[in-house]
């Protein structure tokens, strides 16, 4: 008989579930927002967006590579790519190209391998890049400009853009604030929120992306469907977003109810920056969030009211990826102190206490 | 009947309909049977025959031994050819003690325990005797004598005797197609053994899946008021003790306890038909219906094999293999263990044999865990199996037990899930392994430490009264001594 005789234990049936299916799925749930925003933003973010895609993927080979594994290996997985997706998707779509290219470096080989590579780094990755590049280029990162969609009047051609990507001719006209950003820089002029509101385009202009910001940012729409759909495909469950959404707009309602002038609406917060893709794509990394779902419940908490409190109180007008990598430290702890109970035990792990007999039913 | 709801679970492919509408068909009586002395929980049978000796078919040919043991008997007529080491159907593959009997072709009853007239009328005891007389034993898989388990009702107030008809398992349709055929057998044999527990009620639980089971059963249990037969949600592992006892009555066996505990016995359906043979017919437990399915099976069937039928020979009648099987397994695919070889003989617990393609084993290489946590929220048991396999691999087996290892049933669902293949079960069951000989060696140098200040003791206490008497003796000497003086000074 030349059947297996290695020993192993069962199941000897597995699901047809894959860390690359899985990986894939979440990127089809982006297509359509990074489509959406490509056009919107022109060939500067389309630019912008393959330099920092294939850098992340060069980084993770070369990482593969010197700590002796297949350059392959989780290459095709899809992990890097993701990284990358929602790295660029954080960006000032017109930022140059080592922005990306610093962003990936600090996003794979720092924030990634250094911990161990795919599964066993404690930030998001993404969300560690952004914040480097943001703290450490504060005026191009917030460098926001109004969409210039493919093709219109106004949107630079390709020879254009590749001036704006690859020779830092940001064209100085035409950036704008972001509504978040906006709303601040007029606080700390004194000019309160009523009068700041009227300045910054109405909630379906921001809904479908008709604003300044990254390309994550805007369309919050088309990132609302991606993230409905990754739940619709059980890859994530509703845990972390409806609690990072519903925190977020429970704080802003409750603090624009006591003081309209100082604090924007929980709308304009749930609509406004990075809430829907924080919310469905950045908080929800499997490997940086808790594994059990009433620790997702306290993370979602955690990241919506840093969120919330760091756009008002904090010195940047966006807080998502700062809440995010905040909670992500937290989540080591979280998931110690949210394990699910046992079978037939109590929370402390005693044994239960013999109930009384059944009744007839 | 209300259902509750359990905790996790998964809903694999079941596969059933490879075999599912094979009738029960019996196995030809093969040449020669491989009877193994251990096909139990518990302490290996003796064996009451010797090479040469002729035996009949139903005749005991191994006693049981011990509190927790089940007897062997001849499945047909013959001569014994050997007692001696046979490879057993274990994943080791080690040899054991095996009775090897050349059938005489002639299938010649031997005498037989009277059948039990009225078995509601005779005294709980003549039934587990009969039982355990008779060899039975747990047929789900778990092969636990059922005598003792009948026991329970001696201590513990009983209220349900559950019938486990849930089959989670994928590909088995074994016990489907005992309810569909057998049902009468089946509701009787339940009857008989809540009459020997003192369990007033009846449950028989079985997966929606099975429409015509539980149509079958329904008919065959529509005249006993106390006998309910319920369709439980295909939900694996269903099928297990305390999640079908938490899924039928709401309770949740605490940790170290006994679903008895709750008043609820849990017996599969194989095992109240052979108990139903037993005492009706006085006939003891000789064969088992099992399912040889697989994508590599030629002819998947539920047969009814004489205990002791090499693999081989019931792989040759399911028309061989149509492509080269990637896993044998003994029992079901999610906690079937792996089968060493088809030399090998079905015993009383054999429920599957399964002979399965590459595609449908989909194994592959355990890449790293991206910690999605799926096999925490699935978990039936209410574990962290991610952060358990961490501890394991790093050899932090105390930190695994107190996250609960030993709680783990080993039902596999976390290893099915792990989009990562990473083969969570097989840590779980390493450890608790280790866990177990960590505890045998201390509970050994416990022993070893209370007998060696016993004997301490002893030794002192006997240096003491040595010395005592010596003491005395000395005193004694001393005194006469003195009396000597004393007499000589006073003359």
């Amino acid at each position: 008989m030349s059947t297996v005789t290695q020993s192993k234990s069962g199941p000897f049936t597995h699901t047809d579930n894959t860390v690359q299916k899985t990986m894939t799925t979440v990127l089809w749930a982006l297509v359509p927002a990074t489509l959406c925003n490509l056009y919107l933003f022109g060939w500067p973010a389309i630019l912008l967006f393959a330099v920092t895609v294939g850098a992340c993927c060069f980084a993770e080979a070369l990482c593969l590579m010197l700590s002796g594994r297949s350059p392959t290996s989780t290459l095709g997985d899809g992990s890097a790519v993701l990284t990358g997706w929602l790295l660029a998707m954080s960006l000032p779509p017109w930022a140059p190209w080592w922005i990306g290219v610093i962003g990936a470096v600090f996003a794979i080989p720092l924030a990634k391998h250094a911990y161990g590579g795919l599964g066993q780094n404690v930030f998001n990755p993404a969300m560690v890049a952004r914040v480097a590049v943001l703290v450490s280029f504060p005026v191009i990162m917030t460098a926001w400009v109004l969409p210039h969609p493919l093709f219109s009047a106004g949107a630079p051609g390709l020879i254009d853009s590749l001036a704006i990507t690859f020779g830092g001719k940001l064209p100085d006209t035409i950036s704008a604030a972001s509504a978040l950003g906006y709303v601040k820089t007029e606080l700390s002029r004194g000019i309160p929120v009523s009068q700041a509101m009227q300045h910054v385009p109405d909630l379906m202009d921001m809904a479908l992306g008709q604003r300044a910001g990254s390309l994550g940012e805007t369309s919050a729409l088309l990132i609302l469907a991606g993230g409905l759909y990754m739940m619709f495909r059980r890859i994530i469950s509703w845990h972390i977003p409806l609690t990072v959404m519903g925190s977020i707009f429970l704080m802003a309602t409750l603090f624009h109810a006591i003081n309209p002038e100082r604090y924007t609406s929980g709308l304009f917060h749930l609509f406004s920056g990075a809430t829907f893709l924080g919310a469905f794509f950045i908080a929800t990394d499997y490997v940086t969030s808790p594994v059990s779902k009433l620790g997702q419940l306290w993370f979602g908490i955690g990241v919506g009211v840093l969120t919330w409190t760091i756009r008002n109180f904090a010195g940047y007008p966006e807080g998502m990826a700062f809440a995010v990598l905040l909670m992500n430290s937290l989540t080591p702890i979280i998931d110690q102190y949210t394990r699910p109970r046992s079978f037939g035990r109590t929370r402390r792990g005693e044994p239960l206490p013999l109930a009384s007999k059944p009744g007839v039913k | 009947m209300r259902l509750f709801p359990i905790r996790g679970g998964i809903h694999p492919d079941y596969r059933k309909e490879l075999a599912s509408e094979q009738a029960i068909v019996s196995l030809p009586m093969p040449a020669t049977l491989y009877i193994p002395l251990q096909q139990h929980i518990g302490a290996p049978a003796e064996a009451q025959v010797a090479a040469g000796d002729l035996v009949k078919k139903g005749q005991l040919i191994a006693r049981s031994q011990g509190a927790v043991s089940a007897p062997q008997h001849a499945p047909t007529s013959g001569r014994i050819s050997a007692v001696t080491l046979v490879p057993a159907p274990h994943p080791s593959g080690l040899a054991q003690l095996t009775i090897i009997l050349e059938a005489d072709g002639r299938d010649e009853w031997g005498e037989l325990p009277e059948a039990i007239a009225d078995p509601f009328a005779a005294p709980a005891q003549a039934i587990k005797d009969r039982v355990a007389a008779s060899g039975i034993v747990g047929m789900g898989g778990a092969a636990f004598p059922s005598a003792v388990k009948l026991n329970l009702g001696i201590q513990l107030k009983l209220d349900i005797l559950l019938i486990n008809g849930a089959e989670c398992e994928p590909y088995l349709t074994c016990d489907d197609r005992v309810m569909r055929e057998h049902a009468a057998e089946v509701i009787d044999g339940a009857r008989i053994m809540a009459h020997a527990l003192g369990a007033p009620r009846v449950v028989v639980a079985i997966e929606d899946n099975k429409r015509q089971a539980l149509a079958a059963m329904n008919k065959a249990a529509a005249e006993y008021p106390n006998v309910a037969v319920i369709a439980v949600p295909v939900q694996y592992p269903m099928g297990s003790e305390r999640h079908l006892t938490q899924a039928i009555t709401g309770l949740e066996t605490p940790a170290k306890k006994l679903t008895a505990d709750l008043g609820v016995v849990v017996h599969n359906v194989a095992t109240a038909r052979a108990v139903h043979a037993a005492v009706r017919f006085g006939r003891p437990l000789l064969s088992r219906v099992l399912t040889v399915s697989g994508g590599a099976v030629r002819n998947p069937k539920n047969i009814e094999v004489p205990i002791g039928t090499k693999v081989a020979e019931l792989v040759a009648f399911c028309g061989g293999f149509k492509s080269e099987p990637s896993r044998l397994v003994n029992g079901g695919p999610m906690m079937g263990q792996p089968l060493p070889s088809l030399d090998v003989p079905v015993v009383k617990g054999t429920s599957g044999i399964l002979a399965l393609t590459p595609a449908e084993v989909n194994d592959a290489q355990a890449g790293p865990c991206i910690r999605c946590g799926t096999c925490v929220t699935i978990c039936p048991c209410g574990l962290s199996p991610v952060e358990m396999a961490a501890f394991i691999r790093k050899d932090k087996l105390d930190v695994a037990a107190r996250l609960g290892v030993q709680d783990c049933v080993s039902c596999g669902s976390c290893s099915w899930i792990c989009p990562s293949h990473i083969p969570l079960v097989h840590y779980f069951n390493y450890a608790k392994g280790m866990l177990m000989e960590q505890n045998r060696e201390e509970r050994k140098i416990e022993r070893t430490k209370t007998l060696a200040e016993a004997h301490a003791i002893r030794l002192e206490q006997a240096a003491l009264a040595k010395k005592a008497a010596m003491d005395a003796k000395l005193a004694a000497a001393k005194d006469k001594a003195n009396a000597v003086a004393e007499e000589q000074a006073g003359a």
